[in-house]
């Protein structure tokens, strides 16, 4: 398990080289989904010995069927992907009209605070596998933000409950469940090791 | 840091819009923050006590009331106030919402 502690300097978060990898095509995912259609660089780093990107798609779902059909939408303004909406959700329940003007005004600035955010943690995981990475508060604020959005990206996908135990290790989905408990983990020890 | 209900005051010396004062605008809007199934109940405390100044006490009441009652106000103020809470709740994935009250 990625291990995190407290020092007089900030939070350190220390991965080992699979764990870096994932996060990094985990976070890239999102980054792409949020940026909707913008060419971006593949994220950098990482080496031969992990998983490929394909191999990680495979695994987590996040890599298929991302941003690619919202051009027929009837509303273009309402994300037709569950995990996109999830992501970028209504401000106003039981008023469409004022929920579409909202959006207008301030969904792109909210999908650039979003693709920044996951940039700023793809540029400080440790370019070469396994590594340290130190979080000021700022930088943990931003960490936390973006390990969230990639559970809420991962969790609609797997329709996640409340109640949810355990995976079935017959679920296909098992093994992209196993990467939300180790997101949902890896948030829950940062949240305890930043307030502590 | 805390967001205040300042708007209407006897003392605001701010000079009205152009258009004049909305008398509509001075009634309460709310800032609702709905229960989900992924955010951590420990990240939602987090998340009230550095947008809005909430103190760990009550931060976690109001994580609690929308864990168990679905939903809970958080913040309350102008219209635009609340707007401006709701982005910024939505920029740390909690499913927010405004209404009048």
């Amino acid at each position: 398990m990625t291990g995190v502690k407290r020092t007089r300097r900030g939070v350190v978060v220390s991965f080992d080289e699979v764990e870096a990898s994932l996060l990094r095509h985990l976070v890239g995912e999102v980054r792409d989904l949020l940026a909707d259609g913008e060419p971006l660089p593949p994220p950098a780093g990482g080496t031969a010995a992990v998983p490929t990107d394909a191999e990680l798609s495979a695994l987590t779902g996040l890599g298929t069927d991302i941003g690619t059909d919202f051009g027929d939408e009837a509303d273009p303004l309402a994300p037709s992907d569950p995990a996109l909406a999830r992501l970028l959700p209504d401000a106003y329940r039981d008023d469409d009209r004022a929920a579409g003007e909202f959006r207008r005004l301030t969904e792109s600035s909210l999908r650039r605070d979003k693709v920044s955010s996951a940039e700023r943690l793809l540029a400080a995981l440790p370019a070469d596998g396994a590594g340290e990475v130190r979080l000021d508060p700022e930088t943990t604020e931003s960490w936390l933000a973006t390990i969230n959005d990639v559970r809420l990206a991962l969790g609609t996908r797997l329709e996640v409950t409340e109640e949810m135990a355990e995976p079935d290790p017959e679920d296909p989905d098992a093994p992209a469940y196993v990467v939300y408990l180790w997101l949902t983990e890896l948030q829950g020890v940062l949240i305890e090791v930043a307030d502590g | 840091m805390a967001t205040g209900t300042e708007a209407g005051t006897a003392t605001d010396t701010r000079p009205d819009t152009e258009q004049g004062t909305d008398v509509r605008a001075a009634l309460p809007w709310v800032t609702l923050v709905w229960n989900d199934p992924i955010n951590l109940m420990s990240y939602v405390t987090h998340v009230f006590q550095k947008l809005f100044g909430y103190d760990r006490e009550k931060a976690t009441k109001l994580m609690l009331d929308v864990h168990r009652r679905g939903r809970a106000v958080v913040s309350t103020g102008s219209r635009e106030q609340m707007e401006h809470d709701v982005a910024r709740l939505h920029a740390y994935g909690l499913w927010a919402t405004l209404q009048q009250q």
